[in-house]
């Protein structure tokens, strides 16, 4: 039988199947198809300081092979997270969880990290960059390294907890990101968030999204959420969480190849809500055909 | 709650409308006004359609080509499989109905109110329903309403509400009906080529007495509905929003309510009219 198992920093995970942000609200939704507790863990609907709606709907479009979302971080805001999601999660959930934290101000990712710093059952703080500063004209945090610097210092200053830097695809070069957050102290990287996309509906001469544009996902991306995987291994020696259109075994072990540590499945859990672990339940006899004895062997084997 | 079920039917009943018939295990449905999301192949999205009527294993929707999925939908023959996650949602609440319930349906907003019509009358309560079309060509169901009268007389549940009810007990608008209770059906149409000249809160007007109210369709019906019936009346609406996964994971439909951010497709599709901002 081979070992699935495999380390994001000092963390062992059963598997590197990990339902991604936003896909899978706090585990309720899943909980009643299956045990969620075979996957490697879960990361949480990204999490602010106040509760927030989001954006007006319509907020989701179809795509060949993909979706796009302009939810706009709904979410009942950390301490409702804190108070509510968690205490209900802990009695479903037994293994370490990954917390989303998002922000539009630096002010807003310290708060609620500071917050989460002291909860139990928190494997990883999973820090989305990908939301505009409103703070500095609205330009994403995730799209200048300065400011993704910024926001990982500000992190780490009020954490012991690992903290994993979530970037967007959104940018020119993905290394230099990726390369300020290590330099700023970041503990791994998540990667990719969505692609910003749009469509228009032809008949009504209008965007499908009232947000007019939103975050493109599914299997549409997964080349180019491997190449990025594979650039940022290239560039920074911490833990890589891979994701981006992961619908499949084979796609994880492509993914690992990459360079990715661990693996993120987002829009799929959406479509097919037991796709985890169907995937989970593939992997030894894939990685058995293959010759896999310990799958950390193949990460970041496609490179030479 | 996923499954996979067989086609037996698919076939035109309007202008660009369909009733699928399916077979498979419809044990996750439990009230009328819940919903099913069915995966098409070469399409990303499921497509959530409502319920419309299901019994032992057989399952009708009504569904109207709007774009390419419902239209690919079109083309299915029977004997072809579907994954469908079935169940989905929660419904009318038929302890609310009271003894003389009113339904109102707009367009594809119809079906569900068939399923809740059927399940009202073989509990025994007299229903009075509303249907709302376009237009003639886009009318649908009227006479399987009707036939629901045969349904409460012979006291079986034939699925496709079709009894083979004798002359006397054929349920026109309005007709007497020996005691028992009956369906009674008024229509509106915007051209007047069917029923009324106007849109269903045209037929009020014609409901003597209403001790709650159920509807489905779109939102401008659903506004003028509620603010017609006022606060002093009880009633439910469905609500249609663009989903992404159908069960809650996505919070892609929220709806903002009187109690807060609600989901249309795990706390609704249908709510309490009086929580709702519409």
């Amino acid at each position: 039988m081979p070992d699935i198992t495999t380390r994001l920093g000092d963390w062992v995970l059963d598997n590197p199947v990990i339902p991604a942000s936003g896909t899978f609200g706090f585990g309720q939704e899943f909980a009643k198809l299956y045990d969620i507790n075979v996957l490697g863990s879960f990361s949480f609907k990204g999490t602010t300081q106040e509760a927030r709606f989001g954006n007006p709907t319509p907020r989701i479009a179809e795509c060949s092979a993909g979706m796009i979302n302009s939810v706009g971080l709904a979410n009942p805001g950390i301490e409702a997270v804190i108070g509510e999601e968690l205490p209900k999660l802990r009695r479903i959930f037994h293994k370490p969880v990954i917390a989303n934290i998002s922000g539009f101000s630096i002010d807003e990712y310290k708060y609620c990290c500071e917050k989460i710093d002291k909860e139990d059952g928190i494997g990883i703080i999973e820090v989305n960059i990908s939301c505009p500063n409103v703070h500095a004209g609205g330009m994403a945090f995730g799209t200048s390294p300065e400011a993704a610097a910024e926001v990982t210092r500000a992190v780490k200053s009020v954490t012991h907890k690992p903290v994993y830097m979530k970037l967007s695809p959104n940018v020119t070069s993905i290394t230099d990101i990726a390369k300020a957050c290590e330099e700023a102290g970041a503990d791994g990287i998540s990667l990719i968030n969505t692609l910003l996309g749009m469509r228009i509906d032809i008949k009504r001469k209008k965007p499908v999204v009232a947000n007019k544009m939103g975050g493109f996902s599914g299997p549409a991306i997964f080349p180019v959420a491997v190449r990025m995987v594979y650039q940022v291994y290239e560039a920074v020696k911490i833990p890589i969480i891979g994701m981006g259109g992961v619908a499949s075994a084979e796609d994880v072990i492509e993914m690992m190849m990459a360079g990715a540590s661990a693996v993120q499945i987002g829009a799929a859990n959406l479509t097919d809500p037991c796709i985890c672990p169907k995937i989970i339940g593939e992997l030894p006899a894939l990685c058995e055909k293959m010759g896999i004895e310990k799958i950390t062997d193949i990460i970041g084997c496609a490179h030479s | 709650m996923q499954q996979l079920m067989t086609i037996e039917k698919n076939e035109p009943i309007a202008d660009q409308v369909y009733r699928l018939v399916l077979d498979g295990d419809t044990s996750d449905i439990t009230m009328p006004g819940q919903f099913v999301n069915i995966s098409l192949p070469g399409f990303f999205l499921r497509r959530p359609i409502s319920v419309c009527d299901w019994s032992n294993g057989k399952l009708v929707l009504i569904y109207k080509v709007v774009g390419k999925g419902t239209e690919y939908m079109s083309t299915l023959k029977a004997g072809t499989q579907l994954d469908i996650l079935s169940g989905l949602g929660n419904g009318f609440d038929m302890s609310k109905a009271g003894s003389a319930p009113l339904l109102v349906g707009g367009g594809v907003g119809t079906p569900p109110m068939y399923g809740l019509a059927k399940r009202l009358v073989l509990a025994g309560k007299p229903v009075n329903v509303i249907l709302g079309f376009a237009s003639e060509k886009d009318a649908f169901y009227l006479d399987e309403f009707d036939a629901l009268n045969d349904l409460y007389d012979f006291g079986c549940e034939g699925f496709e509400g079709k009894g083979s009810g004798s002359s006397d007990t054929q349920g026109q608008n309005g007709h007497p009906h020996n005691g028992y209770p009956q369906v009674r059906v008024f229509t509106a149409t915007v051209d007047g080529s069917l029923g009324k000249k106007g849109f269903v809160t045209d037929c009020l007007g014609e409901i003597a007495e209403c001790t709650h109210y159920f509807a489905c369709g779109p939102i401008p019906m659903l506004k003028a509905l509620k603010s017609a019936m006022g606060e002093k009346i009880s009633g439910e609406l469905s609500l249609e929003e663009r989903m992404g996964c159908g069960f809650g994971a996505c919070v892609g439909c929220s709806v903002m309510t009187k109690e807060g951010t609600r989901k249309v497709c795990s706390d609704g599709p249908v709510f309490a009219a009086d929580v709702l901002l519409v």
